[in-house]
């Protein structure tokens, strides 16, 4: 008998903090570019499979989900290698152009598919978008308590948890009801490494594929025309470079750029 | 290089290059410089299922073969050689529990050593007992149900830290080699202590240590075997266990070769990489040839162990003298290459190099080795 099901939401992005915009199309350039895990929603899938080991394992399941072309099934096996149980993709071509909104639609009725998740953990943002939207907006869409920048969960039961959060200049800990979602930050905790038999597992682990009829879902409320923002254009800012020599003797040469910086307000 | 390897073969080699490089190299100068055994990652190895490796199933394992952990060695070498031995010490300590436990001990300690929740290691070399390991003088007196065991074993990797010993001991010390036994203590018995720490050349965030035993009482059902078959089993743990120094030699001997090559493609002299110069590439070639070669050698060992042959004390003798004395060679050019810069701690080549030194010593020397295979060749024959 499952007690506690727990959902984590993932996602995968392009393997690079240094992610490059065409400037003639304004589209991402994806060659020679892995995807991978998100790296903040590493640490969501180690803090849902060390939930579970806190539990002895038994009545606690770790569900990993995500939204993503079918490519993405390959996230969700790494997933299984570091100790998720099981992993539900939820794709189709109606799902794409999503914005957070769209998205947090989406992940909704996915997990209310699932059924009594208790808990449901997220990265705090991700590498690609960066917005960091998707997790409060799926505790309102599923109206539930959520805490964001979470960096430790103090204790845990099916019905309570107390979880600590990072804020800029404080810790803060809420005890909160459950269900709720938390998004969590990297202090929370250090992935582990996959195991041999947790890689063994995710290579012939069935992978769900939940479509939108699946999801019963209609076209205008997921994807592109679900979404109420779009992105019209990415561009990277042109960094103007400006080289300016100073003459003189040392002395000069200080006095100088001392002038100009203050000019400048640098100091 | 292409070694066609299975899938499940390839998995194992993945996890290792993951511990190496988000857990083990980022730690590996502070380690050695301060002795720091590596507990963090033994852990994390353990979580990862290498040390259940050629654990049968039935005992929580995995049930693979020596080249399995010969892989996992050699690639967690490339990261650190003390990492490496607290690894592949943990199967040397349990493989006579394999060899010649009864299926009480191995489900009492195959399990816990599985998982790596504990780690074994493999008491034999005494402060007069080294190659002549049929004069060890530490007994084990038999008195009603027990053993009472008295004496000091030295240079004990994993000691310490370890919780299960595999200790060879003289039941009958007038038999000489044919009155050792091999009996297992656990860390915490009455009258098992430690000695000092020893402050190495190399590999030194590993444990060495004296195990010391004075009066120690230990149930005599901890026995492996019977009474007067210590000497065999050592020498039958032994014929597995060497491929697997010989996947470190040729581990850290990859990682020298590694570092000196991409050095030598960005120190210049006279206006160009070092690498331009033939004198560097011949060194490169040489050290990758004898990488090469090492590996074919210490890979077909372990196959050949795995495939059930019996007489493999020679081929495993071998491929650890062979791999030993060409890690010791190939990181000592990789300092080389490196020049100045290579003696000096900022750079791990230095280490690496002392880390090489104890594969052509410990596990055997490689002089006694010598003998072991000149023996065995004059008594069958070459092929």
């Amino acid at each position: 008998m499952i007690e506690i099901k727990i959902a984590v939401c993932i996602k995968q992005v392009p393997g690079t903090t240094e992610i490059k915009i065409d400037p003639e199309t304004n589209t991402l350039i994806r060659e020679g570019i892995e995807n991978i895990i998100n790296p903040f929603d590493a640490y969501a899938i180690e803090e849902g499979v060390r939930i579970r080991e806190r539990f002895d394992g038994e009545e606690v399941e770790v569900i990993a989900l995500t939204m993503g072309p079918p490519q993405s099934k390959e996230i969700l096996k790494e997933a299984i290698s570091v100790g998720v149980d099981r992993a539900i993709l939820l794709s189709d071509r109606a799902f794409a152009g999503a914005d957070t909104w769209a998205t947090s639609t989406t992940l909704a009725k996915a997990i209310n598919k699932i059924g009594d998740c208790r808990l449901i953990i997220l990265g705090k943002q991700t590498l690609d978008g960066d917005t960091g939207q998707v997790g409060p907006e799926l505790a309102q869409r599923l109206d539930i308590p959520f805490i964001g920048y979470a960096s430790g969960i103090l204790e845990i039961n099916r019905n309570k948890m107390k979880v600590k959060r990072l804020m800029e200049d404080r810790y803060e800990t809420f005890e909160i009801n459950l269900p709720a979602a938390i998004s969590v930050v990297k202090d929370i905790n250090t992935p582990r490494v996959p195991s041999l038999r947790g890689k063994i597992k995710a290579k012939s682990a069935e992978i769900p594929v939940w479509d939108a009829a699946r999801l019963e879902a209609d076209e205008d409320e997921v994807g592109l025309s679900g979404s109420y923002t779009q992105v019209v254009k990415i561009f990277t800012p042109k960094i103007k470079h400006e080289i300016k020599m100073i003459e003189g003797s040392t002395g000069e040469q200080v006095e100088q750029l001392y002038k100009e910086l203050k000019e400048l307000n640098a100091i | 290089m292409k070694y066609l390897l299975t899938e499940e073969q390839k998995m194992i080699v993945d996890i290792c290059r993951q511990i190496v490089k988000d857990r083990i190299i980022p730690v590996r100068a502070e380690m050695d410089e301060k002795e720091i055994f590596p507990w963090e990652i033994i852990k994390e190895i353990g979580k990862s299922d290498l040390f259940r490796l050629f654990i049968p199933e039935e005992y929580e394992g995995m049930g693979t073969g020596i080249f399995e952990v010969c892989l996992a060695t050699e690639e967690l070498s490339r990261g650190d050689l003390s990492v490496a031995t607290s690894y592949a010490a943990s199967g040397l300590g349990l493989i006579p529990i394999l060899i010649a436990g009864n299926e009480e001990q191995k489900k009492k300690y195959l399990p816990q050593l599985a998982s790596g929740e504990k780690l074994a290691a493999f008491g034999l070399t005494e402060a007069e007992a080294g190659s002549d390991a049929g004069s060890i003088r530490t007994t084990a007196s038999k008195d009603g149900d027990f053993y009472i065991l008295n004496g000091t074993k030295q240079w004990i990797t994993n000691g310490g830290e370890a919780d299960i010993y595999t200790i060879f001991a003289m039941t009958n010390p007038e038999k000489g080699v044919r009155g050792a036994s091999a009996i297992i203590v656990e860390k915490g018995t009455s009258g098992f202590e430690f000695g000092k720490k020893e402050d190495k050349l190399g590999i030194r965030a590993s444990a060495t240590r004296e195990l010391i035993f004075t009066d120690c009482r230990v149930p005599k059902e901890n026995i492996l075997g019977s009474e007067g078959m210590g000497f065999i089993i050592a020498m039958r743990t032994f014929d597995q266990s060497r491929p697997a120094v010989g996947a470190q030699a040729v581990g850290v001997a990859q990682a020298a070769l590694e570092e000196a090559l991409n050095y030598s493609k960005v120190r210049k002299q006279f206006g160009t990489p070092i690498s331009s110069f033939q004198a560097i590439q011949h060194m490169l070639a040489d050290m990758a040839t004898n990488i090469e070669a090492a590996r074919a050698l210490v890979y077909h060992a372990a196959k050949v162990i795995d495939s059930g042959e019996k007489n493999v004390t020679r081929l495993s003798s071998m491929s650890k003298i062979f791999a030993s004395d060409m890690a010791m060679k190939v990181t000592n050019d990789a300092i080389q290459i490196f020049g100045g810069y290579g003696f000096m701690k900022e750079y791990p080549v230095e280490k690496m190099m002392r880390d090489a030194k104890i594969t052509q010593i410990y596990e055997g020397t490689n002089q006694i080795l010598r003998n072991v295979v000149a023996l065995d060749m004059i008594k069958r024959g070459v092929l």
